[in-house]
């Protein structure tokens, strides 16, 4: 560690130091809210602490301005200790205008501190929040610490020497306020400066005003005495795995664990792409990595983007899709084809709150019955989930996995929580990872399209250019083997039960499930899947160290399930099945193992509290 | 030196595979196969190398009968699937099959932005004006009028011309043939030929639900006046004596039919076929009807750069500039700690 480091996680004599901090920066669409979020949380990470983030976009581009609807807001938890969620409540909120602190007061921690710019509360602002009185002086904050500051007008002050427009001068406010916020936490700037300088290399002026911003912002801290107000503070650095690391939000880790993927299996990626929210950031990750031989198309529609990959597929690529719920719906048909004509596909699967349109921007876990169940046919289909940002990477590579050995779509499932959260990510390495070469069929010698592995059930990957081994594939039935045309009875009871075994037999080929904490049988045990990983995880450890008998069992293979997962299951006299849905994987679980799982249900587009999945194992022990 | 000894020469056999054809006798698909078993032989490319793709309807089923690679896939959508096959392997020789249901209706998205998007293959539209495979309803292409099962009173649907669609999705060849013209092979290697997305147009008879709908142009006694052959660098002469032609009015901005020798009408009054004037291209795919001829041969070709060329290119400069990507590197790349 280096000394200043060492200096800050110490702090000052009048620092109080705290094992973890809750910080929500609020404000209007335009005030830059994300990037003030994203800089804390590089140099959080920089100064060693753990950390979940927690981007909340408006689902309006351009809300008008100062408007409830146009609040954007960004949540960090971080610690010395380590960190599985973005945090319940908030410590601190850090509200630009009326409207964001409307919007955000009530999951302020009771006794919280709040950080409130006074230029932006004038009666227009106000008005257009709903207040018909000034917050900060009818007395209905007594609860919480407030830092009243014009910050406005102190940016003003701070960039005046720069030229700016009055409204390219206000731009700067969130500089402002996070040299505001490292100093209540110790914090270094140089980070922040050296990404400002990067970031605005042609416009210096710009850079210089934000930085001049920053410093003000951090020098206004010292001079007014903050900790008699609300306090200074120190986090010490977490207890981490020892090794290199970085931030990493989920869309990214995801979109690299596909190109792992490809390489791994000796494969150039072929990515079909439609944009939709929360999805786009994956394409847009890939679209930079031609290097690595990735092509990226951006279809027409979802059902271009699917067909495109597939047939990138078939002629020897690995393709990809990538959509949200909307867009996987209208892939269904294609995936019944790739399914039908047994080729390796990924289908990535941003999950948003739904149904129909639903909510972009809010986070759910609502396409299990989709990703499950979701064709015509029987259409059997792989499932992955990934549980967190650095999570997907994994998750990618197994999608990738499964899908090329087994010559079947995978659908992998992320969705707009992991997607757009950031953690910090120690950095893996390739070279410890096994590959899996796939090889194309080249041998003429009595080659028929739908021989089969007899291991594995998957067919040859005999693609066009291959000489001797013209051949035809289609979504009629097939003929076992030969795969000609077959509208026999018989044949197609076959390679229904073929393509079933298959997937099912995929299940001794994925790891065991297993407690992630708690003991082997017992009382309740806990059971999650995808980004619900967080908050279980936090929520079990508290009521294991209560001493209750509890477990965390969480599935990364949702189809076909570990083969284990019944026999494991059956041991506690409870299970309860939280998620982001209205009781999708408690359903898969019932159909199953005929067990008599129980939901835990939560679809307000915000991910699970802690506190919640506490009370929900608290009465499942207690009833 | 190794020689190589030359290979036999392909035969349009070479390219039947050994499935039997399930088309109803007498369809005109039937030619348009035999059309393209003849085509290919003459093309410079491996047999290993073609791909036919297909969406779903009668004519759909045609990957089926080549010997080639193939890909039966779903309705509407074989443009995508073709477009993703090529930019995969560009070395593929792709050719698509769809009919007027399957690439205008459900597919006609897919199919204008495949014509925009320009990538190298061949989209031979069968065009029937009927939904074959689901037993005869009317089809985009299907006259105003038209009495089928779901439309017992009569279409009243205006019709869609591929042709014309082609031209204003941006296409860079289009090119009009019928299932049993000696010469459609000819028409299929200047598709072939050309560098993007090649459509033709082919008439084609469906004997069970809309047979002789093109007789009015097909039909022997009436084809040498209701059938213009366009010829680039020719004036437009058709008719059973040679003596009609098309001229263009330039103050009402439009084609008219003329008889030469009248009015003391010759052929240098006569438009000339030039293929790569979009303009003239348009006038000419729009003819048909009572009043005009219906045009045959390469309506328009002006070759642009193609998709798959240009994607190609980005890719090779990406790994040019990065020759040696890492992934261990790109990851490490930005902001990382030791702890
Ligand atoms: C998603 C979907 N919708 C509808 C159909 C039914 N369908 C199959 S072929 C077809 C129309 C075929 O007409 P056309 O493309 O003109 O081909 P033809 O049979 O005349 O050669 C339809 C509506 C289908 N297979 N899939
Ligand atoms: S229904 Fe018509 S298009 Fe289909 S095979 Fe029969 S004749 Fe041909």
């Amino acid at each position: 560690m280096s000394e200043l480091k060492a200096e800050l996680a110490a702090g000052p004599e009048s620092r109080t130091a705290l094992p973890s901090v809750v910080i929500r920066f609020a404000g209007d669409s335009g005030d830059g809210i994300q990037i003030t979020g994203s800089r804390f949380t590089d140099t959080t990470a920089l100064a060693g602490n753990d950390l979940a983030t927690f981007p909340d976009f408006p689902a309006e581009i351009r809300a008008p301005v100062g408007t409830t609807f146009g609040v954007s807001a960004f949540q960090i938890n971080f610690g010395a200790r380590h960190i599985e969620t973005h945090g319940d409540d908030p410590n601190v909120l850090v509200a630009l205008n009326p409207a964001a602190l409307k919007v955000n007061i009530n999951r302020l921690k009771k006794g919280g501190s709040i950080i409130v710019d006074t230029g932006s509360f004038n009666s227009r602002n106000l008005k257009k929040a709903g207040y018909d009185e000034n917050p900060l002086e009818d007395g209905s904050l007594s609860d919480y610490n407030i830092l009243e500051v014009d910050i406005s007008r102190h940016v003003l002050e701070s960039v005046k020497d720069f030229g700016l427009s009055q409204k390219e001068g206000l731009r700067c406010k969130n500089f402002w306020v996070l040299g505001l916020v490292y100093w209540i936490y110790g914090r270094d700037r140089t980070d922040t400066v050296n990404w400002l300088k990067a970031k605005f290399a042609k416009r210096p002026e710009i850079a210089e005003a934000n930085i001049a911003a920053l410093n003000a912002g951090h020098v206004y801290g010292e001079a007014a005495e903050l900790s008699d107000s609300i306090g200074l503070f120190s986090v010490a650095p977490a207890e981490m795995k020892k090794g290199l690391y970085r931030t990493v939000t989920g869309a990214e880790a995801l979109a690299w664990g596909l190109v792992a993927g490809s390489e791994l299996a000796g494969l150039d990626i072929f990515f079909g792409s439609y944009p939709i929210t929360p999805a786009s950031p994956i394409l847009h990750s890939l679209a930079k990595l031609k290097q690595f031989g990735v092509q990226t198309f951006q279809a027409e529609d979802e059902i271009a983007a699917i067909c495109s990959a597939i047939g990138a597929s078939y002629a020897g690529a690995l393709g990809i899709t990538s959509s949200s719920g909307p867009g996987i719906a209208l892939k269904g048909e294609a995936i019944g084809l790739a399914i039908s004509t047994e080729l390796p596909l990924v289908i990535v699967n941003s999950q948003r709150a739904g149904p129909s349109t639903g909510m972009p921007t809010k986070t759910e876990q609502s396409d299990l019955y989709q990703a499950v169940y979701g064709r015509n046919g029987d259409a059997p289909l792989a499932v992955v989930a990934a549980h967190g940002p650095g999570d997907c990477f994994e998750a990618a590579i197994e999608a990738c996995r499964i899908a090329t050995k087994y010559m079947t779509p995978v659908m992998l499932l992320t969705d707009g929580y992991i997607g757009n959260a950031a953690e910090p990510w120690l950095i893996p390495s390739m070279k410890d990872r096994e590959p899996f070469k796939v090889t194309h069929e080249t041998n003429p010698e009595d080659f028929h399209p739908f021989d089969r592995d007899e291991k594995t059930l998957a067919r040859k990957w005999a693609i066009p250019g291959t000489p001797g081994l013209e051949h035809r594939i289609g979504g009629i039935e097939k003929e076992d083997g030969a795969g000609h045309i077959s509208y026999d009875p018989a044949n197609h009871q076959r390679m229904t039960d073929l393509r079933r075994d298959k997937i099912l037999n995929i299940a001794n080929d994925i790891p065991k499930a297993k407690p992630e904490q708690g003991p082997e049988t017992g009382d309740l045990a806990v059971v999650g899947w995808g980004s619900t990983f967080g908050p279980i995880s936090r929520a079990v450890a508290n009521k294991l160290s209560e001493n209750k008998s509890v477990a965390h069992i969480h599935i990364r293979h949702l189809w076909p399930f570990p083969a284990n997962l019944e026999e494991l299951l059956k041991g506690y006299k409870k299970v309860i099945v939280p998620e982001m849905n209205d009781g999708q994987l408690k359903t898969v679980l019932r159909d199953q193992y005929l067990l008599d799982a129980i939901p835990v249900t939560k679809v307000t587009g915000q991910p699970f509290k802690i506190s919640e999945i506490e009370a929900a194992i608290d009465a499942a022990l207690e009833s | 030196m190794n020689v190589i000894a030359p290979k036999d020469k392909m035969k349009p056999a070479d390219f039947a595979s050994d499935q039997e054809v399930r088309w109803c006798p007498g369809c005109g698909d039937y030619a348009i196969l035999k059309a393209v078993q003849r085509t290919l032989p003459d093309l410079d490319t491996p047999k290993e190398n073609y791909v036919f793709v297909s969406g779903i309807g009668c004519s759909s089923r045609f990957p089926y009968y080549m010997s080639t690679y193939g890909f039966h896939t779903i309705h509407g959508r074989a443009p995508a699937f073709a477009t993703g096959i090529k930019l995969a392997n560009p070395e593929l020789d792709v050719w698509m099959v769809t009919g007027d249901g399957d690439g205008f209706s459900i597919g006609g998205n897919h199919m204008l932005h495949a014509l925009r998007r320009n990538a190298d293959m061949q989209i031979l539209l069968c065009n029937n004006e009927i939904y074959g495979l689901t037993k005869g309803q009317y089809s985009p292409t299907s006259e105003t009028g038209l009495k089928t099962p779901s439309s017992p009173t009569g279409s009243v649907e205006s019709p869609l011309k591929p042709c014309v669609f082609a031209l204003g999705s941006g296409g860079h060849f289009i090119a009009r043939g019928y299932d049993t013209q000696k010469t459609l092979p000819e028409i299929l290697k200047r598709a072939h030929a050309h560098k993007g997305t090649s459509l033709v147009e082919i008439l084609q008879n469906c004997i069970v639900y809309n047979d002789a709908v093109f007789d009015n142009v097909l039909a022997r006694d009436v084809a040498s006046d209701r059938q213009l052959h366009l010829v680039h660098g020719e004036p437009m002469i058709f008719g059973k004596d040679s003596d009609k032609g098309i001229r263009f009015n330039p103050l009402t901005f439009s084609l008219e039919v003329v008889t030469l020798g009248q009015d003391g009408i010759t052929e240098s009054d006569l438009l000339v076929h030039d293929e790569t004037n979009k303009s003239l291209a348009s006038l000419i795919a729009e003819m048909g009807g009572d009043d005009f001829p219906t045009a045959f041969g390469v309506i328009y070709c002006n070759p642009a750069a193609t998709y798959d060329e240009n994607m190609t290119k980005q890719v090779e400069q990406a790994k040019a500039y990065d020759p040696e990507p890492s992934l261990d590197a790109l990851l490490r790349q930005g902001h990382t700690w030791e702890v």
